[in-house]
C-alpha cells in the first residue's frame, strides 16, 4: 500500500480562489511563487482552515474534519506575512517554559537575546518577522505554511532562517512556503509552483 | 407627605426661563432661539402624551398591555444599541443581539425587583412595573451598546492578534477572551463611577424627586440604593449578553474569526 502524503489537499475551494490540488511528503518543500493578489495567502490560510473554504485536506492521510478546528491548526500551522501580536513583549507570546528555547531559536535566527527584553513596537519589522517564525517552529508541527518568511529581512538573516527550515525539512517537516523570490525558491523548493488569478501551476 | 401639586401659573413661570435663553440667544446671535423653542415644545408635547399614555395604562392595569409598553421599550432600546457601532453584523446581527440582550437583563432585573425588594400587589401592577423597567432599560442600554461597539470595533483592530492566535493552535475562546473582557469592562466602568460618585458630586435623579415628592431623605436614599444596584445589575447582564452573543456571530463550527460577517456603516455622504 502507498504511504499516504504528509498533506494532502483535493478540490479545496472557496467563493473566490480555487479549487487547489496538492500534495507534500514528508521531509517535502514546495515553494509558491506568483504575483500579489493571485491568491497565495489565500491559499495557506484555506489549509489552515482560518477562511470557510471546501474540500478536502488530509493530514497523514487523516481528514481534517475529524480533527478539532484548533487541533488541525497545532498541527498544520500557518504564520502569517504580517504576523499579530497579543502582548507587549516578545516572551509574553511564549510560555514561561519555553523561553530558553525561544532565546536559542532568536540567536540562530540572529535576534540578539537583548532584544528580547525591549518591547514589540521598538523591534524592527525583520526581528518581528523572525519572532513569528519562532512562534511556529516551538510548536514543531509536521505542516509549517509560512507566507513570505523572509519578506522584510535582509541577506544574512534570510540565510539564517533558510538555514534553520532546511534542518527543520531535514527533520521531516513537510513545507508549503510562499515567496516573492525566484532564487528562494529555487534554494529551497523541492517543487515549485506559480499562482495565478487564484490557481495554482506548476513551474 | 403629600406631594406639592404643580399648577399650570408654576408652570409658566418656569417657562419664563425658557423665554430668558431665547432672548440670550437673540442678543448674543447664538442663533439657538428657533431650536429652543422646537426643543421646549417637542418636550412639552411628548411629556403630556406619555402623562396621557401612563394614566391610561395604570387605569386599565392589564398585565397584557403593560408587558406591551415595555417590550416597545425595549424594541426602541434595541435599536439604540444595535445602530451605535460603525460596524454592523451580517443578516440584522446588532438588532437581534441589542435586543435580545436588552430584554433578557431588563426583565431579569425588573422582575427580580418587583417580586422581592418593591413586591406591589399585584407584582405586576403598571404603576411601578413601568417606571421601573425605564429605569433599569436606561442603564441597560447604555452598558449593552457599550459593549456592542467595543466588541465590534475592538475585532476589527485585534483581528492580526486574534489570527495568530488561532493559526497556533488556540481555541476561539483563548483568542477572544482579551477582546471579550475589553468590552465588557468598558460597559461596567460608567456605572462603577456613577455609584462611586453618587451623593458626592450629584443628588440622583430618584432620590431628588422622592424628596421633592415628600419622601424622607432616609427613605429617598434606601430607594436609591435598591435602583443603583438594580442598575448596575443590569448592565452587567446586558454587557455579559451582549459580547457572548457578539461573539459567537463572529464566530463558526471550525473556530474561525469570521470577520467577513461585518460590514461597515455606510456614512451619510457615501456614494
Amino acid at each position: 500500500m502507498l504511504r499516504a502524503a504528509r498533506l494532502r489537499i483535493a478540490n479545496l475551494r472557496s467563493r473566490i480562489a480555487g479549487p487547489f490540488e496538492l500534495a507534500i511528503e514528508v521531509g517535502e518543500c514546495v515553494a509558491i511563487t506568483g504575483a500579489s493578489g493571485s491568491g497565495k495567502s489565500l491559499l495557506l490560510r484555506m489549509i489552515a482552515d482560518l477562511d470557510p473554504n471546501e474540500g478536502e485536506a488530509l493530514l497523514d492521510g487523516r481528514d481534517r474534519r475529524r480533527f478539532h478546528a484548533p487541533e488541525w491548526r497545532r498541527q498544520v500551522v500557518y504564520s502569517a506575512a504580517e504576523p499579530g501580536w497579543w502582548g507587549e513583549l516578545p516572551l509574553d507570546h511564549f510560555p514561561a517554559s519555553e523561553h530558553a528555547r525561544v532565546l536559542a531559536l532568536a540567536d540562530h535566527l540572529g535576534v540578539a537575546p537583548e532584544r528580547m527584553r525591549d518591547t514589540l513596537a521598538r523591534l524592527s519589522t525583520g526581528e518581528r518577522q523572525r519572532l513569528a517564525l519562532i512562534r511556529a517552529l516551538l510548536l514543531d508541527p509536521p505542516v509549517l505554511l509560512l507566507d513570505e518568511p523572509t519578506g522584510a529581512l535582509d541577506t544574512t538573516a534570510t540565510a539564517c532562517v533558510e538555514t534553520v527550515l532546511r534542518e527543520r525539512l531535514a527533520g521531516g517537516t513537510a513545507m508549503l512556503v510562499v515567496t516573492h523570490s525566484d532564487e528562494q525558491a529555487a534554494r529551497l523548493g523541492n517543487r515549485r509552483f506559480r499562482m495565478a488569478e487564484r490557481r495554482l501551476s506548476p513551474e | 407627605m403629600t406631594p406639592i401639586i404643580l399648577t399650570i401659573p408654576d408652570l409658566a413661570i418656569a417657562a419664563s426661563l425658557i423665554v430668558l435663553d431665547g432672548v440670550l440667544s437673540v442678543a448674543l446671535r447664538l442663533g439657538l432661539h428657533r431650536q429652543l423653542a422646537i426643543a421646549a415644545i417637542r418636550l412639552v408635547v411628548q411629556l403630556v402624551l406619555i402623562g396621557f399614555i401612563l394614566r391610561g395604562v395604570f387605569a386599565l392595569a392589564s398585565p397584557l398591555l403593560t408587558l406591551g409598553v415595555v417590550l416597545v421599550m425595549i424594541a426602541i432600546a434595541g435599536r439604540e444599541v444595535a445602530a451605535r457601532p460603525e460596524q454592523r453584523l451580517a443578516r440584522f446581527g446588532n438588532y437581534t443581539i441589542g435586543a435580545s440582550a436588552v430584554a433578557f437583563a431588563t426583565l431579569l432585573t425588573a422582575i427580580l425587583a418587583l417580586t422581592t425588594a418593591i413586591r406591589p400587589t399585584p407584582w405586576y401592577d403598571p404603576r411601578y412595573a413601568i417606571p421601573l423597567a425605564g429605569i433599569v432599560l436606561g442603564s441597560v442600554l447604555n452598558g449593552a451598546s457599550l459593549a456592542l461597539d467595543a466588541l465590534l470595533s475592538g475585532v476589527m483592530q485585534q483581528r492580526a492578534a486574534i489570527e495568530a492566535r488561532l493559526a497556533l493552535g488556540g481555541t476561539i475562546g483563548q483568542a477572544m477572551r482579551p477582546l471579550i473582557r475589553d468590552a465588557i469592562r468598558r460597559a461596567l466602568l460608567p456605572i462603577v463611577n456613577q455609584m462611586s460618585a453618587a451623593g458626592l458630586v450629584t443628588l440622583p435623579g430618584i432620590m431628588t424627586g422622592q424628596i421633592l415628592a415628600g419622601m424622607a431623605p432616609l427613605e429617598a436614599v434606601k430607594y436609591q440604593i435598591l435602583l443603583m444596584f438594580l442598575l448596575a445589575g443590569g448592565s452587567g447582564l446586558a454587557a455579559v449578553a451582549v459580547t457572548f452573543l457578539g461573539a459567537r456571530r463572529l464566530t463558526d463550527d471550525r473556530q474561525r474569526l469570521r470577520i467577513d460577517r461585518l460590514t461597515q456603516k455606510m456614512k451619510g455622504h457615501a456614494a
